[in-house]
């Protein structure tokens, strides 16, 4: 294939853009110590209806495999998707979830909120705080990380409702 | 059957399926409560898509466990405590827009509020009452 060739320089054009994205996601895992960040507007929009639109890299492939499966039976609601929705946001998922070492282990009914890390990361949080009205449950996100749906759980903008 | 029951059944269907499948999405609340109708053979009885609405049945929810007893306003989801946007069309333009969306959330919340999937004329009834509600 010629140098000038369009499928050459497509591809190189993407392997630069692949690099660049790796160098800045380690960067902004360095500053924010939380799951990188990748956005799917599907993914935001089906996910998101309900619930935040959880970073997939909180959770391991085999985790979001079981519950990309199990769509009919979420958590005790219905919510099942199109055959080709399915589809689309599974390989999403698998292809963005946890990897490194805190996020590798399906946690106990692939639930974020029974991982480990979760877990040590709220050790702070008074056990009457989760019962409040505002927060209702630990997969609350937003009550306390205003940013969630942002991807930022920077510790230093937490508030913990009253 | 006579001929002209058979042409009507057949636009009636035409109709229906050009209202509920995902080729044509886009839809004004009227059409769909149309065109639910049309599946149910039945005018909408807003009445009973209150009620249907309102109470529980047999299970943990209703549908006002979301949306409100009233859905002119915005609702908390039970379980997770998003915010849910109104579901009355005229407090919220963009509802009942879609064909296949309408029809994802009807199939979902039947099944957690009813343990099953609504009919048409339930479907054709909850919109009727929904476009009862004006400011």
């Amino acid at each position: 294939m010629p140098l000038n060739h369009p499928t050459f320089i497509h591809r190189t054009l993407w392997v630069l853009v692949a690099a660049f994205g790796l160098v800045h996601t380690a960067h902004a895992d360095d500053r924010h110590r939380g799951p990188r960040l990748a956005s799917l507007p599907q993914y935001a929009q089906e996910c998101g209806a309900c619930h935040v639109a959880f970073p997939p890299g909180m959770l391991p492939a085999d985790s979001w495999q079981r519950l990309m499966a199990n769509l009919p039976r979420h958590f005790g609601t219905d919510a099942s998707l199109d055959a080709a929705t399915v589809k689309d946001l599974s390989g999403w998922l698998s292809a963005n979830a946890g990897t490194y070492k805190r996020a590798r282990e399906a946690p106990p009914e692939d639930r974020i909120t029974k991982s480990a890390w979760f877990t040590r990361q709220h050790d702070e949080v008074p056990a009457a705080a989760w019962k409040r009205p505002a927060v209702k449950s630990p997969a609350n996100c937003t009550a306390c990380h205003a940013q969630a749906d942002q991807g930022d759980f920077n510790e230093h903008t937490v508030r913990i409702p009253r | 059957m006579t001929r002209s029951m058979k042409i009507t059944l057949a636009g009636t269907a035409l109709v229906v399926a050009a209202a509920l499948t995902p080729a044509a999405n886009a839809a004004t609340p009227a059409e769909l409560q149309a065109a639910y109708s049309a599946q149910s053979g039945a005018a909408a009885v807003p009445d009973r898509g209150q009620q249907l609405f309102t109470t529980r049945h047999g299970r943990e929810w209703s549908c006002s466990s979301c949306h409100g007893a009233v859905p002119t306003q915005p609702g908390k989801h039970a379980a997770t405590g998003k915010p849910i946007a109104a579901m009355a069309p005229a407090f919220n333009p963009e509802r009942f827009t879609d064909a296949a969306k309408t029809e994802k959330w009807f199939r979902r919340n039947c099944n957690d509020v009813i343990g099953r999937e609504c009919s048409a004329a339930e479907k054709a009834d909850v919109l009727g009452w929904l476009r009862t509600l004006t400011r």
